[in-house]
């Protein structure tokens, strides 16, 4: 278009010929092509996606699939699965459940944007939305340690039950923040691969953690008080 | 003025179906300015469709495009100036400038008291460290809470805790800052919120350990200790910018009294369900805490009872 800004050519000739305007990008046809594809295609898609991401967060690896393709399912069905979870366990009989629910909902969400806001202050390079889905998808220990909690407090409420979720619930939070440290700019003390070496600015790390360390310990916490009425 | 216009007419000729807006939008991102104020001088090309509009079969496309364009082009512009002003977060961004060993640095100095007075202090306009020092007291308080089994009827164990904390570093700091204003101290709002923030320090480690610890006595000696000093940083850096002897004295009396009521209240007032539920279950047979404080003479006695019963009163 620049080069043809000088054009000049008078309105009373008719223009004819034939002229290809490139179109910008190419996901103009990638949507075209992906819109036509059975439902049943694209869901298993993403799916899969899901997945992927999932196996990640349990098993570490050296790759960063999980940032490059941001996605806020997973993080969703945690947090949903989790609230479900964390219902039930308020004193008052008549409240249902129903503040826990907003509650750990609240939490979940209002932390995670906290730390993305504080981190990209502190000058991180990761974008708002990976962020939020890093955060998210390191949650699913905690989520499993909450599974393990409730079948292990259908066995009763005693002093070794105490112990056994004391311990589950603080393996799963270590686990949850040592996964969100090697994501979030590698592991100097030990051998864990780099998966974002220029997320932030080496000697912030610290900052940057401790709200994170705070965030999963209060998740964490709730997970612990948590006695079913 | 006639090349852009006919640039534009040219390419449209053929394409009568479509979106025109995806295609408005990809080409004005390529184009420069002044060829987006060409394709606006030009709205609705009168002068074209009046004389071949009956010839030219694509020139409706062609106005409707003109039209997307121009629609394209205002929600843009307003959407980009709304998100420069509102979501700039840019703005925040010195006050966050910090390192680790900077902030491990103030985090024990808000326990010394300065001792020179009569030298302005300075003080560091920075808002992580308080920042975070807030949220580890809500994380506190909701450790408190759950442990005394409090029970929040209209809202949520954490939004009442939020609200608490957050309600006390924003608000107390505005009003702070306005009876400095009011007493000529020489003091920032941020550097009010940096320094109330940091004196939290002291709150955070006294709640943490008597939530743990459920000892009157030794509540009142963190109380007095670790309040008292974090509280006479504060007051002696207040002082130390202030010119004056009755607004020292009110600017200093004022923020003493309310930090060292924030933390009677915020032990008090989550702390005497447990009390309660001890006083009727133990009957007769104490536990020992409760007979050291049954022990301390009777004026203090009568105080804890008064102060109690002030602030269930207050509820």
């Amino acid at each position: 278009f620049p080069g043809l800004a000088d054009v000049s050519i008078s309105q009373d000739i008719p223009v004819e010929g034939e002229i290809t305007v490139p179109v910008g990008s190419h996901s103009p046809d990638e949507d075209y092509s992906t819109l036509d594809e059975p439902v049943k295609d694209t869901i298993m898609r993403d799916l899969k996606a899901v997945g992927k991401k999932f196996v990640h967060v349990m098993y570490p690896r050296k790759s960063s699939a999980l940032l490059r393709d941001w996605d806020l399912w997973g993080p969703l069905v945690l947090c949903v699965s989790l609230a479900l979870m964390l219902q039930g366990g308020s004193a008052d009989s008549k409240d249902d459940g129903g503040p826990q629910f907003a509650e750990v909902f609240v939490i979940i969400w209002f932390g995670a944007v906290v730390i993305t806001l504080n981190s990209k202050l502190l000058g991180g390079t990761i974008s708002f939305f990976q962020s939020l889905c890093v955060l998210g998808y390191c949650v699913m220990p905690l989520t499993v340690a909450m599974l393990v909690c409730r079948l292990v407090l259908l066995a009763g409420a005693g002093t070794v039950s105490f112990i056994i979720r004391l311990i589950v619930v603080g393996a799963m939070f270590a686990w949850s923040t040592l996964g969100e440290f090697w994501l979030w700019g590698g592991c100097e003390g030990c051998a864990a691969p780099r998966f974002l070496a220029d997320s932030q600015p080496p000697n912030r790390k610290a900052l940057v953690v401790y709200p994170i360390f705070l965030f999963y310990f209060v998740i964490s916490w709730m997970i612990l008080t948590f006695t079913p009425q | 003025q006639g090349g852009g216009s006919a640039v534009i007419d040219m390419e449209n000729m053929d394409d009568t179906s479509g979106s025109s807006f995806e295609d408005m939008g990809e080409m004005h991102q390529r184009m420069k300015e002044e060829e987006e104020e060409e394709a606006e001088g030009e709205a609705g090309a009168g002068e074209e469709e009046d004389g071949e509009f009956l010839g030219m079969k694509g020139l409706r496309g062609q106005l409707g495009r003109q039209v997307a364009d121009q629609m394209w082009q205002g929600g843009k512009r307003q959407a980009s100036r709304a998100f420069s002003l509102y979501a700039n977060i840019d703005i925040l961004r010195p006050y966050f400038d910090v390192e680790p060993v900077q902030v491990r640095a103030r985090l024990l100095e808000s326990m010394i008291p300065v001792k020179m007075i009569n030298f302005p202090q300075k003080i560091a306009g920075e808002l992580y460290g308080p920042l975070m020092l807030v949220f580890t007291l809500v994380a506190i308080l909701l450790h408190g809470m759950k442990t005394s089994d409090t029970i929040i009827r209209e809202g949520t164990l954490m939004g009442t805790a939020i609200g608490t904390c957050f309600g006390y570093w924003l608000g107390v700091s505005s009003f702070m800052y306005f009876l400095a204003y009011l007493c000529n101290a020489q003091i920032t709002m941020v550097q009010m919120l940096s320094l109330l923030g940091y004196g939290l320090f002291g709150h955070c480690i006294t709640l943490f350990v008597t939530y743990n610890i459920h000892f009157h006595s030794l509540f009142y000696v963190f109380w007095l200790v670790v309040g008292g000093l974090s509280t006479l940083r504060m007051v002696a850096v207040l002082v130390s910018r202030t010119v004056g002897h009755t607004q020292r004295l009110i600017l200093c009396g004022t923020l003493a009294a309310l930090h060292m009521l924030f933390l009677l209240y915020l032990h008090f007032a989550y702390h005497k369900v447990v009390e309660g539920i001890l006083d009727t279950l133990e009957g007769p047979n104490m536990p020992p805490f409760q007979r050291v404080a049954r022990d301390i003479p009777v004026v203090s006695n009568a105080v804890l009872n008064t102060t109690a019963k002030a602030i269930a009163l207050t509820l």
